[in-house]
């Protein structure tokens, strides 16, 4: 059966097998694949030589070179808080104004609120901080806890509706939904409330549904939102006559806030993000905002 | 014996039915009921055919070859769809249309077990059959167990991939069919390896030929495998839930032991079993060097078992256990090449085929592609390398351009060689078509991996980039957003390649729809012992 057959192509013999007419050559080893091999056997040999590679029973090999990687990553971690320490450390302590004074220092927190906003905030309030439907957009004047420092640092040490114990609280009622407001109350209010920030709507076909709105409001809506609708700090409740909205300003966005009420959630960030980074945040959020101003 | 099979299989499935009737496990014993109902039709069809005459063991058992094939070009085009819808969905996300079955999450495991295990097993059981026979010349040891172990490897994947669509799933890459569909793998796997050494202890032929001795490291290592990875106690037996044997550091690295050498033994080992086949039989030439085959045969085979840590670059897993494998990750590349290098010295004095047969040409891109994704490989298991590239698309395209650009062309290159032999035709229906094929396989492949390339390293280098007051300068989103270009290339490509994989389906189909000629049939393809006692 084995046969050994000449290859006229290369010049061997072949090995002398035929599987269904398939041959081999009976052809040593290239000298270049031995030399790979030693080579890639050495660097391995090397490589587990200096470096922690094999098992013992309960313990492993160190390495000569002794690398602790743990040991490394903690040193890595604490320089590169270090080299950040200068500028970051002095955002969260300065007040906004003394930020802004100092070119330097409101770029560099700029800069890197930028990407603890983007990987922090971004899917609830948009990229550019700009918000969506339920989100606020932290782009404009409109603020519901407050604009300034230590506002802006406690909602985000806090969070709204959060579950944190200091947590910010606000609801609006189901005012439809829970039978507070019948169906016409319900309605003339929407017109009143969109009437505050669309004065045209209070003239023509709708002034009376406006006037009859005022009062549903007065009794109502004015002890969070105030007697003229601008809302109050205190409760988080907006401001309706400055044309922002969070939820929709059309009718029927009005109609639906009234009729199944409100209770928008932002996550509390203490134990989260560091007191450094909540205040180059705070200034960053206070920097999209003040492009509005 | 069938019916019976079928009987019990089907029990088996009211019995899933029944049991987990509040539980997602009623809909995967339907599937398995409905699956064993249908095949048990088939068979008592067959039931009133003529008895079959002593001249049929004078050929090899080609039928459930034939099936396989079919079975694994649907299983392409079925996968290579769904993967490419994928894709698109990475770039668009409305793509998933609101609807819970067609999220990201379960439409990837589909695609992964649909071109994985559908469309690469189905292949490797076909051509196995035949390289098996062929390569011992002997008739495979009866008909009953060859066709178990294709229909039940079908249920297998028919089970995992509507299980995906449901919500079913142990979260194990590759290995996400829950304990039922694992238990059932395990008696196919199993028979399929009884099977093979029967026509192994049947041959006709001195010596074990290559490519057997790479297709019985796949069925053997992937058993292994499969049942280590898989070790878990359901919730009760009314429950497609499960709970891993393995907890924490540990189950990570069981996981990546077998997912590491399922791309090993199931995508190359197998794979390479067919280029020892196809490949020299295509070519006409005599294998480049017999000694240069066991050497990558027992390198491949003892260096891959140890690489798999280097999934788990810079976790929790210990430090020493991660140089280990990275060491071993680069003894691997050597024995790779050799491979790759032994099927293309192999064409030497057969360049001129290549150039003129697309089918040949196939497998010829093949190897090259094997050689360039073991490299890149045993360069991405380098740590310092990987502290770049993983958690990338860069690891999607190397994974891709092994199983693009190898595994899928090894396999297409086979079956246009094997199905003009199998139906008796002299040759494909339409050979431009091949070459259509060829091409849009091969742009397709580039196209993919070269976007992937680009969003992984652009990617990579994002992530670690800092800005001047020393902190990181893209936040996550911004890489999301960066990478938007090179999905729709990447999905592009995908599209490519679908589009070769339907026109291959479209030329098998009329291929065997030709007349056949009987004149092809080929001298001396027939066992050696044509004359040999009767199959059991």
């Amino acid at each position: 059966m084995a046969v050994e057959e000449r290859d006229h192509h290369s010049g061997y013999l072949t090995t002398g097998h035929d599987w269904n007419g398939i041959t081999e050559l009976n052809r040593p080893v290239p000298k270049v694949i031995w030399l790979f091999l030693l080579v890639t056997f050495l660097s391995a040999l090397i490589l587990w030589i200096l470096l922690p590679a094999w098992p013992l029973g309960t313990t492993f090999t160190r390495g000569l070179l002794g690398i602790d990687e743990r040991a490394a990553i903690a040193e890595n971690l604490a320089d590169a808080a270090a080299a950040r320490a200068d500028w970051a450390d002095r955002v969260a302590a300065l007040s906004f104004e003394e930020i802004d004074a100092d070119p330097a220092l409101s770029r560099a927190a700029v800069e890197t609120g930028r990407t603890l906003f983007g990987d922090n905030c971004a899917m609830c309030h948009g990229s550019a901080g700009l918000g969506g439907p339920g989100f606020p957009s932290l782009a404009d004047r409109a603020w519901l806890w407050g604009g300034d420092r230590d506002a802006i640092l406690e909602t985000l040490r806090v969070g709204i509706n959060s579950g944190h114990p200091d947590s910010r609280s606000s609801q609006m009622l189901a005012f439809g939904r829970d039978g507070i407001l019948d169906r016409r109350s319900l309605l003339d209010v929407a017109a009143f409330v969109q009437s505050l920030s669309d004065p045209a709507v209070a003239q023509g076909a709708e002034a009376d549904a406006v006037t009859a709105g005022a009062a549903v409001f007065a009794e109502n809506c004015a002890s969070c939102h105030g007697d003229a609708g601008k809302g109050g700090l205190e409760f988080g409740a907006p401001d309706l006559t400055d044309g922002f909205w969070i939820y929709g300003g059309d009718r029927q966005s009005i109609v639906t806030t009234l009729q199944q009420g409100r209770m928008g959630v932002m996550p509390a960030w203490e134990g989260r993000l560091s007191e450094t980074d909540r205040g180059i945040l705070a200034y960053y959020v206070h920097h999209l905002g003040s492009g509005a101003k | 014996m069938a019916l019976v099979i079928c009987a019990l299989v089907a029990i088996t499935g009211l019995a899933m039915a029944v049991a987990g009737h509040q539980d997602p496990l009623a809909a995967q014993g339907y599937v398995v009921l409905l699956f064993a109902l249908a095949v048990g039709l088939v068979v008592i069809n067959g039931y009133f055919a003529p008895a079959p005459d002593e001249e049929r063991l004078r050929h090899y058992y080609d039928d459930p070859i034939k099936v396989g094939i079919i079975l694994s070009m649907i299983w392409a085009v079925f996968g290579m769809f769904i993967g490419d819808w994928v894709a698109w969905l990475l770039a668009y996300p409305e793509l998933t249309f609101d609807a819970a079955w067609a999220s990201f999450g379960r439409l990837r495991p589909v695609h992964t077990t649909g071109v994985i295990f559908g469309f690469g097993g189905n292949a490797l059981i076909a051509t196995s059959y035949h390289v098996m026979q062929r390569t011992c010349r002997a008739r495979m040891p009866g008909q009953l167990s060859a066709w178990f172990v294709l229909l039940g490897y079908n249920l297998f994947c028919l089970v995992a991939v509507s299980g995906y669509f449901i919500g079913i799933t142990q979260s194990k890459e590759y290995a996400e069919p829950e304990w039922y569909a694992d238990i059932w793998l395990v008696i196919v796997w199993v028979t399929y390896l009884v099977l093979y050494m029967r026509t192994l202890a049947r041959r006709q032929e001195p010596h074990i030929y290559v490519a057997n001795w790479y297709f019985l490291a796949f069925i053997l290592v992937v058993a292994m495998l499969h049942i280590v990875n898989n070790l878990a106690v359901p919730v009760s037996l009314g429950s497609a839930k499960s709970y891993s044997a393995f907890s924490g550091v540990q189950d990570a690295m069981t996981q990546w032991w077998y997912g590491h050498n399922a791309v090993a033994f199931f995508l190359t080992a197998g794979f390479l079993g067919m280029m020892y086949y196809y490949l020299p039989k295509r070519a006409g030439r005599p294998i480049f060097s017999y000694r240069l085959s066991i050497i990558s045969f027992w390198g491949i085979t003892f260096f891959y078992m140890w690489a798999g840590s280097h999934h788990l670059h810079y976790t929790a897993l210990p430090y020493w256990v991660q140089t280990l494998g990275m060491g071993f990750s680069i003894m691997l590349l050597v024995p790779s090449w050799a491979s790759a290098g032994n099927a293309l010295l192999t064409l030497n004095g057969a360049w001129h085929k290549v150039r003129d047969d697309a089918t040949l040409r196939f497998m010829m891109v093949a190897a090259v592609f094997y050689g360039l994704s073991t490299f890149e490989g045993s360069f991405l298991a380098i740590r310092p390398v990987n502290a770049l590239s993983h958690y990338t698309d860069w690891t999607i395209g190397h994974v891709h351009a092994g199983a693009l650009g190898w595994v899928a062309l090894i396999t297409f290159g086979s079956i246009y060689a094997l199905v003009p032999i199998l139906w008796k035709r002299e040759r494909m229906y339409s050979p431009v078509l091949v070459e259509v094929h060829f091409w849009l396989a091969l742009a397709g492949s580039l196209i993919y991996v070269f976007a992937m390339w680009n969003s992984g390293i652009i990617q990579g280098l994002m992530w670690r980039t800092y800005n001047d007051s020393g902190t990181l300068a893209y936040s996550f989103v911004d890489s999301v957003v960066a990478m938007h270009p090179y999905y729709i290339a990447r999905a592009f490509g995908g599209l490519l390649f679908l589009l070769g994989a339907i026109v291959g389906c479209y030329n098998i189909w009329k291929t065997i729809r030709q007349p056949s000629d009987e004149a092809v049939v080929l001298a001396g393809d027939h066992p050696a012992d044509a004359v040999a006692e009767p199959a059991e």
